[in-house]
């Protein structure tokens, strides 16, 4: 197992940026970034105000998934994501009204047409992988797809995202064996905020970190900084180049902060203690991200205003169009329980 | 043409599919160079190399989860499932994964995967190698579910379960392995799923059953024809989900009287649901209830052989039953 702290001491010019990195890229991992925490933002608006039934959220996780999801090649890659994935659903090219109609259960909603809730990103022409609510089920599918690509020859590598709560399941320890046992070109991200639901790492785990279970596999163990989102990319890029040149899996642990509750049905002053999600948000990485660009030099007051304004028509567009789309027909019920 | 046993049908089959398509692999515990543990896979390993004959960890989640994977990205697996016993571990995958992928995605993605397991008892294999818990699965709409007895049903149901673009659990009677044998064509014999068979025509009443019991019942019917000259019809559903309404209707509505037969304990059984549909739609063709025999309401077979023989219908049971009936 591997550490990987933060690197930002060492990277105080943009000559040392790491993996290939240029400033246009850091950017728009940033407004990506932005992007997704705004949208996340609109949608528990949206919630409080009675429109939205229901919101799961990826606040505090967006530099880990933006930054693992960038290390993919968007087109060819598969991401079989879970419910906090925002920001990789949005690299992957989901659209803000893409989302705000599933936040609605709208139709056209691309991810399942209103039929599931919110969070559970989904589209065959972007190789996002269905998913369910059971945590964990997915890791397996991730073993799947990358089982296939290495049975048909190609270099497609399958990324597939759980929280740590999520690694207590067993579908978790089966998925990490069958992928080592068979050298397959998955890497399994974990976004360790700390919490399951309501439920500390402490009483989820006796190991310190989520990578050392690795060792038990056999297979490369990371723990990186996912508020960091160059450190991220730098881990994501080796392991993903690992896994398409035929190395086998990685376990990436992105220790993440979550600065929302649960969900938007729970509610976390009755178990986190206010200091601690405050000095949480005093780490927040949007604005950790931003200063640090700027202190590069790579982004402006200028390109900042630009962005948020961009990021704030999106999110706009996409509410006035979800709002204004039509709910699904009931008679919509009964398609595709079995195919023709 | 050929005659065969039913688990030389399984066989061959598979043999014919995988070699018609690169994108079928089996994977499973036991299911390489051991060929199974019932020898069903017997020598694919040797035809179609490691890549394609997976023998997996002892984890039926992983099976059945990696199968769906796999078919994501564009394989058709089957995946084994070593007895229908232990198929708890991947209930998960079955019920909230496979069966519920394409209405999930409104049709965007699906899932084709087979599922085979062995079930049934008789063999002494006492509660967690004999059961029969189909109705766990033939209640989930998104999944489709075959039980062919007969080695030519056997193929041309697995035939059409490998092409299905949905899953199809797969159920093979391990007692019928080695003793249940017919006339099974070479390579094409497709058989649709949702149909059931009408193996004997008959006209006073009507036996719906599968699987072993379908021997039972005909052994039965032929008995009551000797002793009464009762004319007994007999139909194999074949098919435990969907059901093959019209033949179950048409067959009720001709005969009026309906006994259903199956190993499997009688509470929330197939048969429940098959006597709920003629009770709704053919009451009033009906001349006598509708009856069944089923396993025992225990909650699995036992091993001693008097307990395992009390547990399951038989042709007396049936025979029984069939008097009863026939007297209204």
């Amino acid at each position: 197992m591997k550490q990987h702290d933060s690197g930002g001491a060492g990277l105080q010019t943009r000559d040392r940026l790491p993996a290939g990195l240029t400033d246009a890229d850091l950017l728009r991992m940033y407004e990506w970034m932005v992007l997704a925490r705004s949208l996340d933002e609109r949608m528990w608006l949206l919630n409080r105000g009675g429109q939205a039934a229901f919101v799961i959220s990826g606040q505090g996780h967006e530099a880990a998934q933006v930054a693992l999801a960038s290390a993919l090649q968007v087109g060819k890659d598969v991401l079989v994501p879970y419910y906090r994935d925002l920001g990789m659903a949005l690299v992957f090219g989901l659209t803000p009204r893409d989302l705000m109609l599933s936040l609605l259960g709208k139709k056209g909603d691309p991810t399942s047409q209103g039929r599931q809730m919110p969070g559970h990103f989904s589209s065959r022409r972007l190789n996002i992988i269905t998913g369910s609510s059971p945590v964990a089920t997915q890791v397996l599918h991730g073993a799947g797809v990358a089982l296939a690509a290495k049975l048909r020859g190609e270099d497609t590598v399958a990324m597939t995202c759980v929280g740590e709560g999520g690694t207590s399941e067993g579908d978790f320890h089966e998925a990490l064996n069958f992928a080592s046992i068979h050298h397959l070109p998955v890497i399994f991200v974990v976004e360790n905020n700390g919490y399951a639901i309501s439920v500390p790492q402490r009483k989820e785990m006796a190991v310190a970190s989520v990578a050392e279970r690795a060792a038990g596999y056999a297979m490369p163990g990371v723990t990186v900084d996912g508020l960091d989102p160059i450190a991220t990319y730098v881990v994501a890029r080796e392991a993903v180049d690992r896994a398409r040149s035929g190395g086998g899996p990685t376990l990436i642990e992105a220790k993440v902060h979550r600065l929302t509750p649960h969900s938007s049905d729970d509610d976390d002053r009755t178990y986190r203690p206010a200091a601690e999600l405050q000095e949480e948000r005093a780490h927040d990485p949007i604005p950790m991200f931003r200063a640090r660009l700027m202190e590069l030099g790579v982004l402006s007051e200028q390109q900042e205003k630009e962005i948020r304004d961009r990021v704030k028509a999106q999110i706009n567009d996409a509410t006035e169009f979800a709002e204004q789309a039509p709910y699904p027909d009931p008679s919509e019920l009964m398609l595709h329980v079995y195919g023709a | 043409m050929a005659t065969k046993l039913l688990i030389d049908a399984i066989r061959d089959t598979m043999f014919e599919e995988m070699r018609a398509d690169e994108r079928v692999i089996v994977m499973g515990e036991d299911v390489g160079k051991r060929g199974g543990v019932f020898r069903v896979t017997a020598g694919l390993v040797d035809e179609f190399g490691e890549n394609r004959v997976i023998d997996t960890p002892l984890a039926e989640a992983s099976i059945v989860g990696v199968a769906i994977g796999a078919a994501f990205h564009g394989l058709r697996p089957i995946a084994e499932i070593q007895f229908f016993d232990f198929i708890h571990p991947a209930m998960d995958q079955i019920l909230n994964e496979a069966a519920k992928i394409r209405y999930r995605s409104a049709g965007d993605f699906n899932c084709p995967i087979v599922i085979r397991t062995p079930y049934g008892g008789g063999v002494h294999g006492a509660l967690y190698h004999s059961q029969s818990i189909e109705a766990i699965f033939t209640r989930e709409p998104g999944l489709k579910v075959v039980a062919p007895i007969m080695p030519s049903d056997a193929h041309g149901l697995l035939k059409t379960a490998i092409h299905d673009e949905d899953p199809v659990l797969f159920l093979e009677h391990k007692k019928g392995y080695r003793l249940v044998k017919d006339e099974v064509p070479d390579n094409d014999g497709a058989i649709p799923i949702g149909k059931a068979r009408v193996v004997q025509e008959g006209s006073d009443v009507t036996i719906i059953t599968y699987g072993m019991m379908l021997l039972e019942s005909l052994a039965a019917a032929k008995k009551a024809a000797e002793k009464d000259g009762t004319s007994v019809e007999v139909i194999d559903l074949r098919t435990l989900r969907p059901l093959d309404r019209d033949a179950i209707l048409g067959s009720a509505t001709k005969t009026g009287k309906v006994l259903i037969v199956h190993e499997a304990n009688k509470i929330g059984g197939v048969g429940a649901e098959v006597a709920a549909m003629i009770a709704e739609e053919a009451f009033a063709y009906l001349d006598g209830p509708i009856m069944r025999v089923a396993g025992a309401e225990v909650p699995a077979m036992p091993y001693s052989p008097p307990l395992e023989h009390a547990y399951l219908p038989n042709q007396e049971k049936i025979g029984a039953a069939l008097d009863r009936l026939a007297a209204y």
